[in-house]
């Protein structure tokens, strides 16, 4: 490519692909920098956690072997590796079903008239940009058998409902989903919102004009208009959903005896506190299977309702 | 156009009950910090007598001032790498229409498909290997080679739309490829600067997998791995985990309310590309 011309002054006549070529056009090596930095930070440590996950190393030893596919056979007989791989896909698909009907309808409710709707926008999308790791214990805490959620439904005379949140294994899975809900249906909101402002009003009232009520309006005009952010939004928990971590660890570690246990959980006790290194790099490859699948998808349904 | 009706006042009723529900678990810790250990109150009535003396106690026991300190050295310099090696890097790529800046980008662009699980383990070999571990610049350095991919595709899709005109300009002016990006191109980003920024500073200070790994042990934690730490030492004194726990969501709660437009737009609209 063009290096910067010496003088540029006496460069006549300017050619018609001088946007190209002609002026002090970027130089290829400003790329360098980032190019370097990524291929270290990512690229060389993807490419060598998929070959880990082929080999039997424990990430310590001197000596491994090659063992093809049986890491991947390990998960499939491994109880905590099915639960794991069940629990995420359960908890991904749960959360982005539950946070984004309550984003969309929390969206239409602040996107009318309301005085507080301000106010309701700021305070409702706050938990998205709190710590991850914050909200987990604070949680925690919140749903213990002695915690403010039992005591609030028995306040109001709800007792029948205390449970053991985060204790018994067929409820904690749901509590964690209800905290994830609770963090990011801010986030859902804030781009239907964006979505719902961008519907012009004429087009809406044209509609009514034409005799269609609030639910036609809404099936037949808004939510067609809406196709981009919904497919944003539910990649977007899909994939997040995927990837949990975090709140699992501060709330139960993966317990009780791993029945809430992720993916990324799971990865870390194994290659971190189990010395299964290459077990850990297997399921660090279903993951990123799952979030390539959900992002090539996403990719598909935008570049089709973008035209 | 739309008018408060009787409708809009049941509406507003119902929203403002679905908010006070949603604040709850947010006054619970609030309320939580403020008592007094020995409070006899009921648990989800506020304070008999608030005290800050929780809060006094997590900091002195926490290390949370030094975490702080930490946090913020590790996300300034992560945001500040990340802005100039991403948009350096968007510049040519989005410029140059060879087929190789294409295949650059695209190689950029894979790394959004790449949770950041798969590189974990290895890259926990590589930083302890070179003697990184319990250094910040560990944290610093893969944080800012994750954050690239997201950061020049938004670079990249900005820049396409600034017209080339104001470079040739430059260029004819004789200025050189470097000081056409510095002083003429790099302004005109500022509004994508913005969202790259904030995007980088949440996720930087809200980062926990990583930093456990590479500064767990060691005297340099940031905030949430401090906290972390803290979680675990005084397992049952609530009242002073959840003063912790709200001194290291401070910093970046009191940036959102302050600049709640901007974040939200960041967040809204870093991701349409």
């Amino acid at each position: 490519m063009a290096i910067a011309p010496a003088a540029p002054q006496v460069k006549t006549p300017v050619p018609k692909t001088r946007r190209h070529r002609g002026y002090a056009s970027p130089v290829w090596w400003f790329v360098i920098p980032a190019a370097t930095l990524y291929t270290f930070a990512v690229l060389v440590p993807a490419v060598r956690g998929g070959l880990f996950s082929l080999t039997d190393w424990d990430g310590v030893s001197p000596t491994w072997e090659w063992v093809g596919l049986s890491q991947y056979g390990n998960i499939l007989n491994d109880p905590n590796g099915m639960t794991a791989v069940k629990n995420t896909l359960l908890i991904a698909a749960a959360v982005t079903i539950i946070q984004n009907v309550l984003g969309l309808l929390i969206a239409l409710g602040v996107n009318s008239v309301i005085k507080s709707r301000t106010v309701l926008r700021v305070l409702i999308f706050a938990p998205v940009v709190i710590t991850s790791i914050a909200v987990g214990f604070l949680w925690q805490n919140l749903l213990a058998p002695n915690g403010a959620v039992n005591l609030a439904l028995e306040a109001v005379g709800l007792g029948a409902l205390r449970q053991n949140w985060l204790g018994d294994p067929d409820v904690a899975i749901w509590s964690i989903i209800i905290v994830v809900v609770w963090q990011f249906v801010g986030y859902s909101m804030v781009i239907f919102l964006a979505g719902l402002q961008g519907i012009p009003e004429e087009v809406i009232e044209a509609a009514a004009i034409d005799g269609a009520g609030p639910v036609q309006r809404f099936r037949y005009v808004v939510l067609p208009m809406l196709a981009p952010a919904i497919t944003i939004n539910l990649m977007l928990s899909l994939i997040g959903g995927f990837k949990l971590f975090d709140q699992v660890f501060a709330m139960t570690k993966g317990g009780p005896g791993g029945a809430t246990n992720t993916i990324s959980t799971l990865l870390y006790t194994n290659a971190f506190q189990l010395g299964r290194f290459a077990y850990g790099a297997a399921l660090a490859v279903v993951l990123t299977v799952f979030v390539a699948v959900a992002s090539g998808i996403q990719y598909k349904l935008l570049s089709k309702q973008e035209g | 156009m739309k008018r408060y009706t009787r409708k809009t006042l049941v509406l507003e009723i119902g929203m403002i009950l679905v908010g006070l529900l949603f604040m709850f678990p947010i006054y619970m810790l609030v309320n939580l910090a403020l008592k007094a250990p020995g409070d006899q109150g009921a648990a989800i009535a506020p304070p008999t007598q608030p005290t800050l003396q929780n809060f006094v106690e997590a900091w002195n026991v926490g290390n949370l001032g030094s975490g702080l300190i930490n946090s913020t050295l590790v996300t300034v310099t992560v945001v500040v790498l990340n802005v100039v090696l991403a948009a350096s890097a968007a510049y040519p790529l989005s410029r140059l229409g060879a087929r190789w800046s294409t295949l650059t980008y695209f190689a950029f662009l894979v790394g959004l498909l790449i949770p950041m699980q798969l590189a974990l383990l290895p890259m926990y070999q590589t930083i302890r290997d070179l003697g990184l571990l319990g250094s910040l610049w560990g944290v610093i350095l893969v944080s800012v080679g994750q954050g690239l991919p997201f950061s020049i595709f938004l670079y990249s899709g900005f820049m396409r739309t600034l017209p080339v005109e104001f470079e040739e300009a430059a260029a004819l002016d004789g200025a050189s490829a470097f000081r056409t990006f510095w002083s003429v191109v790099f302004p005109l980003l500022r509004p994508i600067t913005g969202t790259v920024a904030i995007l980088n500073v949440v996720w930087t200070w809200n980062d926990f997998l990583q930093p456990l790994l590479y500064l767990s042990g060691s005297q340099r934690k940031t905030i949430t791995v401090a906290v972390y730490g803290f979680v675990g030492q005084y397992g049952a004194q609530w009242n002073l985990i959840f003063a912790g726990i709200l001194i290291s969501i401070l910093p970046i709660l009191i940036l959102y309310f302050f600049m709640q437009r901007y974040i939200v737009q960041g967040f809204a609209g870093g991701l349409k590309g």
